[in-house]
């Protein structure tokens, strides 16, 4: 690789400040807690709008995925702002190292700072592989352990609003509870307090216990499940605020959690080594780490659970998925975790599902759209749609798509009603919001 | 009494229907945009004449519905939800539905597991697309069906999206092919890309139900899916309707009409689009601007009836148009035409030589040039003098009017060019691939769909407050994005504004894709009949930030360029060979389409013959059928591998029969895989090289239609494989290439690395074969041995490890000799083309775009021009490995890089790279190998190929590439 790009060194850590893209809002935000709690100063990039795309567009390959375009245009958008002192400032971008060209965002992201004119900005590389050892991350045990407790604590208060929302008797309190334990969450951390196992332990049944005492009212809603390239998945600057459409077209919505990605990526290593041969450390290595992990999760899901609450499946289980579908060995991308997950919601009652990709992902060719045709085999229930996203997508043309799979679900939902009679959907008491009342009503 | 309204991208529909679901009232027009003023006045109408309480049950469906019925508070029914409840009532015996709308196309199987498809968002429309191809041939959709129905051929459209589907029209109108066979080609392709696209592995049988505007208007459009699908469709009564009828059925909701009415004018009052600053602020700024172009005038001088010093003519056959320019000896301009090209340029290009003629008895032509798209044809059948590559005409006439310019873009009616000027020479040439041609025709088009005429449209953007800020992608995608403005309010002159906006914004970004100005030059010339628009030409001022030049004959600077070019060649007192007054008098031209048949590529040839016998041949890829000799192919790397690939062939074994599938990597791997399975006792067969028909054959399995095509083409591979009678289909997913030694990693990519997962999950007729896709690694041999002993030993048992490593051993052998072949056979090429003084091309893309359905005999064509061609991989090897700007880690594209360095090391070779549509990974290394190339002083090229099999957009690049190489030297 090049060397003449400006380094992150260890004495920044006091004079500069790094931005981070904001791909997973929830998780993303303690994660900024955690960096502060270590001596960063950084920041959330929270600037969106058409600038954003635009100089992407400018400054990188149109033909480069859409995650890359956005990710670098909300730096290139945020340095631009005058907000930031550009001589003390420095990005963070994660990084995969598997064979999709998602590996590449850094140098793509390099080479655009140096077109437009931030020749002088380091960027930081968070990434698990030991790429980029001059500027990568340093990837202490300490900040491991915090970094998980990240996203154990995201993925909790993400699945806890998820599926109190939709029912919530009075509107917005999930959402405000949420907040709440984000701050709070957030608080903690910041004291260096609440992510050993043991005090998570503590928190997290209380955290749920709350979500479970707000009122709700638990009509069958149609139940969306999204899955897809990990950023369009996650943001709403990626997908054009997909969750909140969704929820506002009444339905409950299930993102699998990060909690997973992490998982996948800790398992490849060692399913490589099983299918191409590699040293004994190689083989074992990951399985640690995994059982590590899966001693948490296991609380997370017995919380969910616990409480009322849809608990994933363990990832030993969600890997057991794939059997006859896809191999594990498709590891590029999110591979075959995102066709797992498909079949997990599909399983667990979401059926309805939007596989979101930038327009032309190599690997969702294969672990998405190409394993829809296998899964609806398999699970003749499964109605799946995939949407791509892109700089010139129209929100028209995704939300219309959107909607025809909403339609085949609210169907199918009258039709188990209609089997089913005492469990009949009842229009809620709350009237629903007036631009939806019809809607919901035109499909039953 | 339910009112069912459809609003769709191009057309409304309604229908009222009574309290038994009779349709008392239904009508379908197009609404030119104005939808909220559209619906309002329809459900007024309908109101005052049905509904006498005011209030009805009413629901809206439609693609650009969605917003309006949001904003008002009416139910809103998604399509194709409505078109299967209409279906469900109204037809149900019926299968499966096919419904081509303005700009969508789906499908939907009601029977045996209901499911709903609806075209990609690439996939471009299909009514619109057809209205824009009318446009191309000058017919209306009613002509166009009519004239199909005498179609005697057809032509291979590709199917991907219009843009596409248009840069192959073209072409054939300009080689003089039959419109009938055309528009018959035209509804072929929309055929065909409803089913590649839609279909996605599902049969389409049972009874069909043809929905919609195209093919309840077009019975040959029936016709084609009927023949397509070997099926008997029926297009019911109320073809058009079925959704406007699904949303009536749907209608459970009671309004009072007119205050919807009400509503819905409130709501046109406002306009909530994403907008742009204006392009002039004030009308002293527009005749400032004005003034300031008013200067840039060629000079002229009279051409009077007894003009008799010698002239020189330029003629540029474009694709839409045909130019002429008349220049005297000092350069004068004496006389223009510029006409549209009515589908056959030789016409038009007698009657003005004959004009010519005419008026200027003692007209003494110097030189005659031809330019442009029909250069060829226009020189051979007028007996020309010169032919030269449009790039080179147009900037010969750039310079004339700004002898330092470094800057030239061209917008034409179909195509963009731009180039950049170092040290007198072009140093750089853009042209807008197939995908992005927001140019003249585009505006047209659009200006047309909403009811303009496209220089009112025009004007009409030039004083708009709040341009609709539309993006900067493909037509396609705008057509989508005006749908989207047209929801939001956004007022026709603010549409105007904004497609303008957004096609200089496609040149700068999408097409040159630069990052600032001052990269591009200070010194720029515009030109082609775009920059006549002046909302165009302000917008592009205004984005790059720097006054330009626009000549006042910028839609003739190819003719004039032409012009110029012959003056400079002719020498002193010379006189043109064109043909005489009495020749063009007895002047004729017969065309004739023919398969050329001489080799397996069936070449579909054009053939003109005029007067005198002379006869003219396009449509070939090589000059077999001109001269009768084959291509020996000597000078080719590329058919030197088809050869060796070709030569593998089955020997008699113990184990039975396998099949490899040739695509992909297996294009490099036949080789090994080939070996081994002969080793270990098997009888091993491949598919043959793809062709048209193979990919046809396996299109309906494809899952993902914006996959790359090489990738695509698997799909007829495995087909091919499953009629043999084999006993296994071997074809392994392998995330790790070969480690050559040259990155930083060795991955392929992910479709390479996992393609066989896709024909797993997608191709039915795979499964009545053992089909072996296990994971599999060749960069760590000693494990290999272990590893597929075990996957084979699942499925042949039997087989022992020794017997393996054996295989094993010599298929490693058999790899590293074959490779060794490549490069010994590169390196004699080189050496003979060095010792001949003849240009070596390296010709870099990946081992399968040596597949001559993949790369459409682009190999062949640069021999055609003289060069030498050679592969990537085969001067890859003499690189030693160097730091490159990006993550490293694709075993072929690290080949590629290198082969960049090679070519930056050696004076006498270039490079061109071949990209094949779609491909995720090349967006990254294109833009490497050009720094690698351009750091040390190279020109680079890029082919961008697809499906697509029309040259003419290649030739052009290839001879602007070899003419500034000259020109440099």
């Amino acid at each position: 690789m090049m060397e003449n790009y400006p380094k992150f060194t260890p004495e920044m850590k006091k004079t500069h400040k790094i931005l981070i893209p904001n791909m997973a809002p929830v998780q993303f935000r303690i994660l900024a807690a955690v960096m502060e709690q270590a001596g960063y100063t950084c920041e959330l990039l929270e600037n969106c709008g058409s600038q954003v795309s635009e100089l992407g567009l400018k400054y990188v390959h149109n033909d480069t995925c859409y995650p890359a375009l956005l990710v670098i245009g909300q730096f290139l958008d945020a340095l631009a702002s005058g907000k930031y002192d550009l001589d003390r400032t420095a990005l963070i971008i994660t990084q995969t190292g598997g064979g999709c060209r998602a590996s590449n965002y850094i140098h793509l992201l390099r080479k655009a700072l140096v077109k437009a004119g931030y020749p002088q900005v380091p960027v930081v590389s968070l990434n698990f592989s030991g790429l980029e050892k001059d500027s990568g991350f340093p990837m202490t045990a300490a900040f491991l352990r915090r970094l998980l407790a990240v996203v154990y604590y995201g993925d909790l208060l993400a699945a806890l609003r998820a599926q109190t929302e939709p029912y919530e008797v009075r509107r917005g309190e999930a959402k405000a509870l949420q907040e709440k334990w984000l701050d709070t969450v957030c608080g903690w951390i910041h004291r260096d307090k609440g992510w050993s196992n043991r005090e998570m332990k503590e928190a997290m049944p209380v955290i749920a216990r709350e979500f479970a005492a707000v009122p709700v009212r638990r009509v069958p809603k149609v139940k969306v499940g999204v899955v897809g390239e990990i950023y369009v998945k996650y943001s709403p600057l990626g997908n054009n605020g997909l969750e909140e459409f969704l929820r506002s077209q009444d339905c409950e919505v299930n993102l699998p959690g990060l909690m997973g990605f992490l998982q996948y990526c800790a398992y490849n290593p060692a399913q490589t080594a099983r299918l191409y041969g590699g040293s004994f450390l190689e083989k074992i290595g990951p399985g640690l780490v995994l059982k590590y992990i899966e001693g948490m999760e296991s609380v997370v899901l017995q919380v969910l659970r616990d409480n009322g609450y849809h608990a994933p499946l363990p990832f030993r289980e969600l890997i057991k998925l794939t059997d006859g579908v896809i191999g594990t060995g498709d590891k590029m991308g999110e591979g075959w975790l995102l066709t797992a997950e498909m079949i997990e919601l599909v399983r667990a009652g979401y059926e309805n599902i939007v596989c979101a990709q930038p327009f032309g992902c190599l690997p969702n060719h294969i672990c998405g759209k190409g394993m829809i045709n296998k899964i609806r085999e398999l699970y003749p229930q499964a109605n799946i749609t995939p949407i791509d996203y892109d700089p010139s997508a129209t929100r028209v043309n995704q939300e219309n798509r959107i909607k025809l799979m909403l339609a085949v679900a609210r169907e199918r939902l009258a039709e188990q009603a209609a089997n089913r009679p005492e469990e009949a959907p009842r229009r809620a008491a709350r009237p629903a919001p007036e631009r939806l009342r019809g809607r919901a009503k035109a499909a039953v | 009494m339910k009112i069912g309204l459809d609003v769709g991208s191009t057309t409304i529909k309604c229908v009222v229907l009574d309290s038994a679901d009779n349709i008392v009232y239904s009508t379908y027009e197009r609404h030119f945009s104005h939808i909220l003023e559209k619906s309002e006045e329809l459900l007024r109408r309908v109101a005052g004449q049905y509904a006498p309480s005011g209030r009805a049950e009413l629901a809206i469906s439609g693609s650009a519905g969605m917003g309006m019925a949001e904003s008002v508070g009416v139910p809103f029914v998604q399509e194709v939800f409505a078109t299967r409840v209409a279906a469900g009532r109204l037809a149900p015996g019926a299968d499966v539905v096919i419904e081509l709308g303005g700009e969508d196309a789906k499908i939907l199987f009601l029977t045996g597991g209901m499911e709903v498809r609806m075209n990609g968002s690439c996939a471009g429309g299909t009514g619109a697309f057809i209205d824009q191809m009318a446009t191309l041939l000058k017919m209306t959709a009613g002509e166009m069906d009519a004239a199909a129905q005498k179609a005697e051929k057809t032509y291979t459209i590709a199917s991907r999206c219009g843009v596409f589907a248009k840069s192959d029209v073209q072409p054939l109108i300009n080689q003089g092919a039959k419109a009938a066979d055309i528009a018959a080609s035209i509804y072929q392709a929309v055929v065909n890309q409803t089913v590649a696209g839609l279909a996605q592995g599902r049969p389409i049988k049972g009874n069909i139900l043809y929905l919609g505007g195209p093919l309840t208007f077009s019975g040959c459009l029936r016709e084609s899916f009927d023949k397509t699908l070997g099926v008997s469709g029926t297009c019911p009564e109320n073809s058009l309707l079925f959704v406007a009828l699904g949303a009536a059925f749907c209608a459970d909701q009671d309004f009072d009409i007119s205050a919807l009415a009400d509503r819905l004018r409130q709501r046109g009052a406002s306009e909530t689009y994403r907008s742009q600053p204006p392009l002039f602020e004030t009308q002293e700024e527009y005749e400032a601007f004005r003034a300031r172009h008013a200067r840039a005038r060629v000079a002229r001088a009279p051409f009077g009836p007894d003009y008799a010093a010698p002239v020189h003519i330029g003629i540029d056959s474009g694709s839409t148009t045909v130019k002429v320019a008349v220049i005297d000896q000092e350069a004068r301009l004496l006389f223009t035409d510029y006409r549209p090209n009515l589908g056959n340029p030789v016409p038009l290009i007698r009657e003005v030589l004959q004009r010519l003629y005419d008026e200027h008895p003692a007209l003494h032509a110097a030189s005659v040039t031809t330019t442009g798209y029909g250069e060829d044809l226009a020189k051979n059948a007028f007996h020309g003098d010169y032919g030269v590559v449009e790039t080179v005409a147009h900037f010969t006439a750039a310079r004339h009017f700004l002898p330092n310019v470094d800057f030239i873009i061209d917008i034409g009616g179909q195509d963009m060019k731009c180039f950049k000027i170092e040290d007198g020479a072009i140093s750089n040439i853009f042209l807008n691939e197939a995908c992005s041609s927001g140019c003249g025709s585009f505006l047209q088009t659009f200006a047309q769909a909403l009811g303009r005429d496209v220089k009112e449209f025009a004007r009409l953007g030039l004083f708009a407050d709040r341009p609709v800020d539309l993006g900067s992608r493909c037509t396609v995608f705008m057509n989508s994005s005006v749908k989207q403005a047209q929801k939001d309010g956004a007022s026709i002159e603010n549409i105007s504004a904004g497609l303008s906006i957004s096609v200089v914004k496609n040149a700068i970004y999408k097409v040159i894709r630069a990052s600032s100005p001052e990269e591009l030059g200070r010194n720029v010339v515009v030109q082609g009949g775009t920059f006549y628009n002046e909302a165009v030409l302000r917008a592009f001022e205004k984005e790059m930030g720097v006054e330009v030049i626009r000549p006042d004959i910028a839609g003739l600077m190819g003719a004039f360029g032409a012009a110029l070019y012959g003056r400079s060649k002719a020498a002193p007192g010379q006189s043109s060979a064109l043909l005489s007054r009495e020749g063009l008098e007895s002047f004729t031209q017969e065309t004739e389409n023919r398969t050329c048949g001489l080799c397996g590529n069936n070449c579909q040839l054009t053939v003109n013959t005029f007067a005198g016998g002379e006869t003219f041949i396009s449509g070939n890829r090589c000059d077999r059928p001109i001269t009768g000799k084959a291509d020996s192919g000597e000078r080719n790397l590329y058919a030197y591998k088809r050869k060796l690939i070709l030569s593998y062939k089955p020997v008699p074994g113990k184990r039975g029969k396998i099949g490899l599938p040739l695509c992909l990597n297996m294009w490099e791997l036949l080789p090994f895989w080939h070996t081994f399975f002969t080793k270990l006792g098997f009888a091993v067969y491949h598919s043959p090289l793809s062709s048209r028909d193979l990919y046809v054959k396996g299109q309906a399995t494809i899952p993902s239609d914006t996959a790359c095509f090489p990738a695509k083409l698997a799909h007829g591979h495995i087909q091919f494989l499953s009629g043999l009678g084999l006993d296994a289909v071997f074809y392994p997913c392998m995330t790790y290439n070969i480690d050559e030694g040259l990155g930083d990693n060795h991955y392929n990519c992910p479709v390479v690395a996992y393609y066989p997962e896709v024909i797993a999950g997608n191709c039915p007729e795979i499964k009545g074969t053992k089909f072996i896709y296990d994971y599999v690694g060749l960069h760590r041999p000693k494990d290999f041995t272990k590893k597929i002993t075990a996957i084979l030993q699942q499925h042949f048992p039997g087989i022992s490890r020794s017997e393996v490593r054996e295989a094993g051993d010599a298929a490693y052998a058999e790899y590293a000799h074959h490779m060794a072949q490549v490069r010994r056979e590169g390196a004699r090429i080189m050496e003979q083309a060095r010792a001949e003084g003849r240009r070596i091309i390296v010709l870099a893309g990946r081992p399968y775009h040596v597949d001559p359905e993949v790369n459409h005999g682009i190999d062949t064509l640069i021999t055609r021009f003289g060069a030498a061609v050679v592969t990537e991989d085969s001067v890859s090897g003499l690189v030693d490995k160097f730091p490159t700007t990006v993550l490293n880690q694709w075993t072929y594209h690290s080949r590629l890089y290198a082969a960049a360095k090679y070519c930056v090391e050696h004076r006498d070779c270039d490079l061109v790279q071949l990209v094949s549509f779609g491909c995720g990974v090349d967006a990254i290394t294109t833009d490497e190998t050009q720094s690698i190339l351009q750091d040390g002083g190279k020109l680079y090229t890029e082919l961008k190929i697809d499906e697509i099999t029309n040259l003419g957009a290649v030739r052009i690049r290839l001879r602007s590439l070899f003419a500034a190489l000259d020109e440099q030297e």
